[in-house]
């Protein structure tokens, strides 16, 4: 263990192939050169980067030593050996079974998704414009089109950060919308996704701000409690945002009579989804949603430690929603000549990049190669792979709930859900992942924020479990809980 | 210089509904084994009434070479970086993103972010030391973060790290921030977002330097802080930007440094030395982290030891020998995005680091200071081309085609279209307003060779030709590109816009 702590860096330095005095060549910088590097510098009359520096940046804010850093590794191999050293102490879910979800989930990736999400292209464009990326702005129309369809709208755009980015913006677009400051969210919503939306919602100004009141859910079911939905609704609310399955993986079957209460008030319904469920769920737009939003990971892109999130807004093709979107919203355009696609972007003067503190809410880098993912998931899916992929999830994670709830020591108090459900144990939910890590087992996160549905945990159940892998987690849980 | 002749993938491709075929299968999910079905029964049987899909959607229906060869056309039909030289896209820092990086960022592919920490010990010690040992010394700041997704999400974190910082100690009333109009527009829209009234300095019209009397002026007892990019988006370092701050401080205000084209400043200059208190870096432009066509990004975020307990949870910290995801944090502002942010983006830009070292850091830093000068001093020659302001810049200069737009009548798009018929990415032009009339904005970042910076000009040289002598030939282009001029009418026109195959084909109608 070095100066530097945990990591192992290299202890001497590596040679003289790339450090003779004062030369430094590395592969990533081509004129580190130094015949080109003087070569530039006498074709502008310089001496030196030093002379160069010292004529923008005042003397008493340069640095002026070397920076106290590792050694380097600029041999491939060496770097490669030592970042994937590091990173070979990980376990993941390849190596473990895991029940893992709550707003990230595993399901099989399609080898077509990574093969695109690789190209050269795609990973590595950025902001150019449409004579030099048209397959790019086609690949993010063909993603708001297909994630459109799933959702029952017309209008998406460009994917944000995650699904409590979504959601932040959605509510901040209801809120403008309706003129209306107070937004009600169910109290089982992802104690995270919360958090971003609170953020979202408050504002120094002590008049600019939203208030966000929670409605209480069923113990039964786990769904929203409609009276208290109808007692808290009233002309001031904005809107009414909940999920589809909820946090809870519930599948709120009374989202029709939701959407209903909202509007019967002229608030807008928001609606939260997992896409991946809409090849046997009714569609948002079905049940009265006028914005929904959601989480596309599920769709076709790996977890990455939580790095694979892109979140989504859609709406109705109506002027007062679209006039609203913080969201880079690609449209389609004809060209001068006949046929041909051309694409843009649709009331541009909105965003950030634009309208700078006068912008609804802001833009910037968000996550679009993920969509470029999704894209290619929805179409290699299509209606039919979406609708089968749906209920195999809903028949192995109720085959799941089932045989769990037969373990004494163990409850699954809710029915009616898609992929995610609750079970209660008869010790604390992070005893029982200490146990079941032993199993080779990554139990269910536990639902430390919800005290009232005691020591639980939420388990997540996709395609990726065979029946053996769900038969294990039984016989290791009748072992931990015994 | 010879141009090469060029030509862009035109594929004509259709949109993807378009080419579905009724039955055709792309993809078949696994099923549930007999003893599965046995139990539950049929999966649709399993959703409430109320709630099952009536219509199947309207996805398109095809096989899977079909689907792979439509997204490689369009990727084909497409310019990234790694294809040309990258070096028009200003204020984006287009750099090599090294191809081994890739390989060690899928190393985590497979792994959940609530995964026990046990398990994830590689993830959270290379994110650690990653800010600890490097980004700490790179800018002088003592903590960091990297949970913000995206350059602008840091900006937006330290919009909340300020309205809390100043909620905590009883001064919520400070409800103004001051930002210049050459900060990137997230400078004044993320704290926008979080209430804060934006007041914007303009620089001295001739020299167009910040000006130090007007953020003097703008100060007072409402002053929750400062936003500021530096060198600005046009290129200009703010000498007095030590001078900022302490204005700033002694109004009772925070200072966030917008680092995140920090490219040329590794090892040169940091943060603590001119006085922020936060800073982020855009490690997707800085630290060599592929863009993405736009994401995953991520911003890491630094702050001072006295803001530290206001970063967003958890926090990685050391404990007993290993690393532990801290959330006993009661000044946090919380979340602003799920987990832990966009750790891949971390793993390359720790392995980006680890190659390059102090040394080949600073080197990066400054090769692409001296790539902009050698820059500036091939493209002030170009005719119809001028530099704004006298002042010397530093990664990136913007200019302006406005002489040649009253010349010639072919003005900065026209130019924009035209560079695409040589096989050079569109460059990028200016955030708003247009201070600078018909800008653009290069940024020749360490990756690109003299001989690149030689060609990029070389085309922009022919193009200001061309357009003194045959103008029509360039307001008419693009003529190599995969499509041809698109008709802008439309897309602030409700009754023509069109943001999905099903809203097109309804106004098609």
């Amino acid at each position: 263990m070095g100066l530097w702590g945990n990591v192992i860096f290299p202890e001497h330095h590596i040679d003289s192939l790339i450090d003779l005095e004062d030369e430094f060549i590395h592969p990533y910088i081509p004129n580190s050169v130094p015949s080109i590097k003087k070569e530039m510098l006498e074709a502008i009359g310089a001496k030196s980067t030093d002379e160069l520096y010292a004529e923008m940046i005042p003397d008493r804010l340069l640095l002026n030593r070397e920076m106290r850093l590792p050694e380097p590794l600029p041999d491939e191999l060496g770097l490669k050996r030592h970042v994937a050293g590091i990173l070979a102490k990980n376990k993941t879910t390849d190596e473990y079974i895991s029940f893992l979800g709550g707003g990230c989930w595993q399901h099989y990736i399609p080898k077509v998704c990574e093969v695109i999400q690789s190209r050269s292209e795609f990973l590595t464009a950025y902001a150019g414009g449409v004579y030099s990326d048209q397959g790019r702005y086609q690949a993010n129309f063909e993603f708001q089109s297909l994630i459109c369809e799933l959702l029952g709208m017309e209008v998406s755009g460009l994917p944000t950060y995650d699904w409590g980015a979504a959601a932040g913006n959605s509510v901040r677009m209801a809120s403008r919308i309706t003129g209306r400051k107070e937004i009600l969210v169910p109290k089982n919503m992802s104690p995270a996704r919360l958090s971003i939306l609170r953020n979202f919602c408050s504002s120094v100004d002590p008049n600019g701000g939203i208030k966000i009141t929670q409605v209480d859910y069923e113990d039964e079911t786990g769904r929203v409690d409609l009276g208290d939905l109808e007692s808290k609704l009233g002309e001031e609310i904005a809107c009414v945002y909940f999920e589809n399955p909820n946090y809870l993986g519930v599948i709120e079957s009374e989202g029709a009579k939701i959407s209903e209460l909202a509007h019967a008030y002229g608030a807008e319904s928001v609606v939260g989804v997992d896409p991946i469920s809409l090849g046997v769920l009714a569609s948002p737009a079905e049940y009265g949603a006028d914005i929904a939003c959601g989480e596309a990971q599920p769709l076709g892109v790996s977890m990455y430690a939580g790095g694979g999130s892109c979140g989504f807004i859609a709406s109705r093709d109506e002027e007062r929603y679209v006039a609203e979107y913080p969201l880079r919203l690609l449209s389609i355009a004809p060209t001068t000549v006949e046929g041909e696609y051309g694409f843009g972007q649709a009331l541009y003067a909105r965003t950030s990049y634009m309208a700078r503190e006068k912008a609804k809410d802001w833009v910037g880098t968000t996550t679009v190669l993920w969509g470029i993912t999704a894209a290619v998931y929805m179409s290699l899916l299509g209606p039919t792979g979406m609708k089968e992929l749906g209920e195999t999830i809903l028949e192995k994670s109720h085959y799941a709930a089932e045989i769990l709830d037969d373990i004494p020591g163990a409850f699954v108090p809710y029915r009616g859900f898609f992929k995610e459900f609750p079970v209660v144990f008869s010790k604390p939910a992070e005893e029982v992942n200490k146990q079941l890590l032993k199993y080779g087992i990554f139990g269910g996160s536990p639902l430390t924020d919800y005290p009232e549905m005691g020591q639980s945990a939420l388990y997540c159940v996709t395609e990726m479990h065979n029946l053996e892998m769900i038969q294990r987690l039984e016989s290791a849980l009748r072992e931990v809980l015994a | 210089m010879k141009i090469r002749e060029y030509h862009a993938p035109r594929w004509n491709e259709p949109i993807i509904h378009e080419l579905s075929t009724p039955g055709e299968r792309g993809f078949i999910p696994p099923r549930s084994e007999p003893e599965i079905k046995k139990r539950v029964g049929q999966g649709s049987k399993l959703v409430p009434e109320s709630m099952k899909r009536k219509e199947k959607p309207d996805l398109p229906e095809l096989s899977q070479a079909q689907v792979l060869r439509h997204y490689l056309r369009l990727s084909q039909m497409t310019l990234g970086m790694e294809l040309d030289i990258d070096l028009g896209v200003g204020t984006c820092t287009m750099k090599y993103s090294p191809k081994i990086n890739e390989e060690l960022a899928g190393m985590i592919k497979d792994i959940h972010p609530m995964q026990p920490e046990e398990t994830i010990q590689g993830l959270l010690e290379l994110a650690y030391e990653f800010g600890d040992v490097f980004l700490r010394e790179i800018s002088g700041m003592d903590a960091f973060t990297f949970q913000p997704p995206g350059g602008s999400a840091g900006c937006y974190n330290n919009a909340l790290i300020m309205r809390k910082y100043h909620a905590e100690r009883g001064e919520a009333h400070r409800d103004e921030v001051i930002t210049t109009i050459y900060s990137h527009p997230c400078d004044a829209a993320t704290p926008a977002t979080a209430g804060y009234k934006v007041i914007t300095l303009y620089p001295d019209p001739e020299t167009g330097l910040p000006d130090t009397e007007a953020l003097k002026e703008a100060v007072g007892p409402k002053t929750a802080g400062c936003f500021i990019t530096n060198p600005e988006d046009i290129g200009i370092f703010n000498k007095n930007i030590d001078e900022w701050t302490g204005i700033i401080h002694d109004a009772g205000g925070l200072c966030s440094y917008d680092q995140a084209n920090a490219n040329a400043l590794l090892g040169i200059t940091r943060a603590r030395e001119a006085g922020f208190d936060m800073l982020f870096f855009n490690l997707h432009k800085t630290f060599s982290s592929p863009h993405g066509s736009s994401g995953p990004g991520s911003a890491a975020v630094g702050v001072t030891k006295e803001l530290e307990e206001y970063l967003p949870v958890p926090v990685i910290i050391k404990k007993d020998g290993g690393y532990v995801l801290d959330y006993d944090r009661p000044k946090s502002i919380g979340k602003i995005r799920d987990f832990m942010g966009n750790l891949p983006v971390v793993v390359r830009s720790y392995a980006w680091c680890m190659s390059l070292g102090a040394k080949g850091l600073k080197t990066a830093a400054e090769t692409s200071m001296l790539n902009n000068q050698y820059l500036v001093d091939k493209v002030r020659k170009i005719r119809g081309v001028t530099l704004t302001y006298p002042a010397k810049r530093v990664d990136q200069a913007r200019w302006s085609l406005e002489q040649m737009k009253q010349e010639t009548g072919v003005g900065i798009a026209d130019v924009n279209r035209r560079v695409v018929d040589y096989g050079i990415q569109s460059y990028f032009m200016s955030h708003h307003p247009w201070l600078i009339p018909e800008p653009f904005t290069p940024e020749p970042a360490e990756t690109y060779s003299k001989a690149d910076i030689d060609y990029w000009c070389a085309v922009l040289e022919k193009i200001s030709e061309e357009a003194y002598t045959d103008p029509e030939l360039v307001k008419s282009a693009p003529h190599n590109s995969s499509i041809h001029k698109v008709d802008w009418d439309g897309f602030n026109d409700p009754d023509r816009w069109a943001m999905s195959w099903r809203a097109y084909q309804r106004k098609q109608r």
